[in-house]
């Protein structure tokens, strides 16, 4: 067991996951020479060497393509996404091919998308944003948000395993600046199943990624408030479980997002809330998530975008007063 | 002028079920500034009287209610101008508008004696000290409360514990937004009430609730208010002397002091008693016992008859049942009989009610008792099951009591006491019209009714009426 920040676990996890199964390789924009553009894989070509650690052309058509071609040979491709935001480039292979192709004709698509994703440093509309509920709209894709080291190795590692297309979020905004405990050996963290970030009787905040941190920083600034933050950790599958017990021993729930409002994944996690666990609320739920607009480069505008932990000590004590 | 600052007032939501409430008194005129959770206007549902918070502060720039109108939930019954606005354009601002000369004569005539000709009053507002009391605020001033039915608004999991505990949400002082119940109130409520939660079951039998001799308040606190700290209408009590227990009244001794002074207050109360040879009835009650017990697991008690009856009675004599409502009277097709019964120790009692008794046989009069008694007993009651009643029956007879007063449910006209079933020496006439001593058993009844509807000769011909139909019971018929 060793500190480590949340990009090197991930990397570990991937050499890790490389130097066990020969299947698994890396695909991706400058994912070899230059080791990545946030470095993940900095080193692995000369480990690897050039065939297992594959430079892409600039063309995530081109990556998710193959990486879904080489998954239907028996491969166990592992794509990275330069930022999250250009995903949009390969929809039609993720979400037309590998989402559907074991319902069309049973073949399993093992294949991990690494998706640095995220804002908090000012990096605009193109490479800032937070896409996993449109891909958890998708049936057949699963989406993966860890928000600490340990469980991002660990869902790596998941996902690497899974037969199904699985994305993995990433979160740059926590990449160097979070750092936890991470078990050396091989371990995976279930796909599905969340965690409590800390016990709480009075209100539940639910979140994921870099906003688990944002809820936990508002949860300390109120001392006379006992909150309970639960980390999804997965968005698809999420553990509904985990949160209708947490909403039946406090009644007052904010979910909270980093992704843009309307239609965000809060939205299916209140409503699932207000179909099953009516009767133990005492207040509306509420959401706190990014307005509806692109993400702005302007830092202070993109500091209004996100919520803050102010904005969420804001919710929290109207939740608590209702 | 109602401009865009202005807010409004409405008839608040006092209870899961109410449906409509009465304007009884408006504690602020036309022109008078209102600081926001100060005590507006007084109202009046089934459920509860109280004092409604205003939801803002500014000017009361119209009254759209008038006293002694019963609106429906969530009715506009006023408006605040906001306390930017120094003069409103179109309401004059002395406040000598009718509205309020007519709280000011209401308020110094209440308190010394019953205000029985208030016109369209379902039933007249509790004696006040003054005519706008300054409350010592909601919990919390809440900037945000905009219409007035925050107080009363009930979340899910508060309705559902509330259920779950026959507990009327209402009667907790609330900590949440706008003075709302919130799950820890209510939790704290359940927690520290074992023994006197409002829906506590009856000890008693469920054929026979024994019942004060004084019954018939809803289980509910009659006011909100009074339980935040509204000044009370007795001096500062003394300290106690040595040898002196003192023990703070709980919502429902609260309730039912404030409910039985009022009812005093209201009804011009006046109690016939008539005595009835139960013979037939207790010669078919034995007879139908194993039946009843075997093929339907319910007892066929006295009360069950008398109550059967009695409803059978009322139709023929309406105002017993009738309601005085303004200066109208008015009367009902269907009869809702309430049973009060008393809680453990005494203490406390709740009126049960049987809605559309008219609809049940003997038998389901039984299963009907029986069932409001299991209700009760095993905290199952709900705020419906308590309301509604249009005549109530009390029965302190298990004690051995043969007569009482008891005092009437208001806004109902009648209650029946039904007392012990006692053997005695009774003049009969045998079959030659000879007169002979027999040894029968005897119930005294009594009926005490407002006299201000129903008079001696027609409470006399109610009450021989019922006696004749006991006393002359052919099972048949039932």
């Amino acid at each position: 067991m060793a500190e480590k920040t949340y990009l090197q676990a991930i990397s570990d996890g991937l050499r890790q996951e490389m130097r066990r199964d020969k299947r698994v390789f890396v695909i991706g924009e400058d994912v070899g020479v230059y080791g990545g553009a946030f470095k993940v894989t900095l080193g692995f070509q000369e480990e690897f060497g050039p065939w297992r650690v594959l430079d892409a052309p600039l063309s995530e058509t081109a990556i998710l393509g193959g990486a879904t071609g080489a998954a239907i040979m028996g491969l166990r491709p592992v794509a990275e996404m330069q930022f999250a935001d250009f995903i949009s480039c390969g929809w039609d292979h993720l979400v037309t091919v590998a989402a559907k192709q074991r319902w069309r004709a049973g073949t399993p698509i093992p294949i991990t998308v690494r998706l640095p994703s995220g804002g908090g440093f000012s990096g605009g509309p193109f490479h800032s944003q937070n896409p996993e509920s449109s891909f958890a709209h998708i049936p057949g894709l699963k989406c993966v948000c860890p928000a600490t080291p340990a469980d991002a190795k660990g869902l790596l590692i998941s996902a690497i395993e899974d037969p199904n297309p699985v994305l993995f979020f990433e979160h740059k905004h926590l990449y160097r600046r979070i750092k936890g405990e991470v078990p050396d050996e091989r371990y995976t963290t279930p796909i599905g199943e969340a965690r409590i970030h800390q016990n709480g009787d009075d209100l539940t905040v639910v979140t994921w990624g870099a906003m688990v941190y944002t809820a936990a920083e508002a949860a300390a600034k109120l001392d006379d408030l006992s909150v309970e933050i639960i980390d999804l950790r997965t968005v698809m599958p999420w553990d509904k479980e985990a949160v209708l017990a947490s909403v039946r021993k406090t009644s007052k729930v904010l979910v909270l997002h980093e992704d843009t409002r309307s239609g965000g994944f809060g939205a299916e996690i209140a409503a699932t809330i207000g179909e099953e666990a009516f009767e133990d609320l005492d207040a509306p739920i509420k959401r706190l998530a990014a307005p509806d607009t692109p993400v702005p480069f302007s830092p202070p505008l993109e500091q209004a975008f996100i919520p803050q932990v102010d904005d969420v000590v804001a919710s929290l004590r109207e939740l608590a007063e209702y | 002028m109602a401009t865009g600052t202005a807010v409004e007032v409405v008839m608040p939501q006092m209870g899961v079920s109410v449906s409509e409430g009465t304007v009884t008194k408006w504690l602020k005129s036309v022109g008078d500034h209102v600081d926001a959770d100060e005590s507006i206007v007084e109202i009046s549902t089934d459920k509860v009287d109280t004092e409604v918070p205003s939801p803002g502060s500014g000017t009361l720039t119209e009254i759209l209610v008038d006293e002694g109108q019963t609106v429906a939930v969530g009715t506009l019954l006023g408006r605040i101008g906001g306390a930017e606005e120094p003069a409103r354009a179109e309401a004059p601002p002395e406040p000598a508008t009718p509205a309020a000369v007519e709280a000011a004569i209401a308020a110094s005539s209440e308190g010394v004696t019953a205000p029985v000709a208030e016109p369209e009053q379902a039933f007249p507002a509790p004696p006040t000290p003054a005519p706008a009391p300054e409350t010592a605020a909601a919990p919390a001033p809440e900037p945000e409360s905009h219409n007035g039915q925050d107080r009363a608004f009930v979340s899910p999991v508060v309705a559902r514990i509330a259920a779950e505990h026959g507990i009327d949400p209402a009667s907790i002082p609330g900590s949440g937004h706008g003075g709302r119940v919130t799950k820890k109130d209510i939790l704290a409520f359940v927690e520290s009430k074992p023994a006197e939660a409002p829906a506590e079951p009856a000890p008693a039998e469920p054929p026979a609730p024994a019942a004060q001799p004084a019954p018939a308040a809803h289980p509910e606190p009659a006011s909100n208010t009074s339980l935040q700290g509204t000044p009370a209408p007795a001096p500062a009590p003394a300290p106690p002397a040595a040898g002196e227990q003192v023990e703070p009244m709980n919502a429902m001794r609260r309730g039912i002091a404030e409910h039985m002074r009022r009812s005093l207050d209201t009804a011009a109360h006046v109690t016939s008693a008539i005595e009835v040879d139960m013979s037939k009835v207790s010669a078919i009650r034995e007879k139908l016992k194993p039946e009843y017990q075997k093929g339907y697991g319910v007892n066929p008690t006295y009360l069950a008859f008398v109550a059967r009856a009695t409803v059978d009675t009322l139709r023929d004599w309406p105002w017993v049942t009738a309601e005085l409502r303004g200066e109208s009277i008015v009367t009902h097709s269907f009869v809702n009989l309430g049973f009060a019964v008393a809680l453990e120790g005494g203490k406390g009692l709740i009126v049960p009610v049987v809605k559309n008794a008219e609809g049940l046989n003997l038998l389901g009069m039984a299963r009907a008792i029986a069932d409001l008694a299991e209700r009760a007993r095993s905290k199952k009651l709900l705020p419906d099951n308590v309301q509604g009643g249009t005549f109530t029956i009390t029965n302190p007879g298990s004690f051995g009591t043969f007569h009482g007063t008891p005092v009437i449910n208001q806004p109902q006209s009648g209650i029946l006491g039904t007392y012990a079933v006692v053997k005695r020496p009774w003049v009969i006439q045998d079959e030659n019209g000879n007169d002979a001593i027999a040894i029968r058993p005897i119930m005294n009844v009594t009926l005490t009714y407002d006299h201000r509807i129903v008079d001696g000769a027609y409470a006399g011909g109610f009450l021989r009426e019922l006696r004749e139909k006991l006393e002359t019971w052919s099972e048949p018929d039932y």
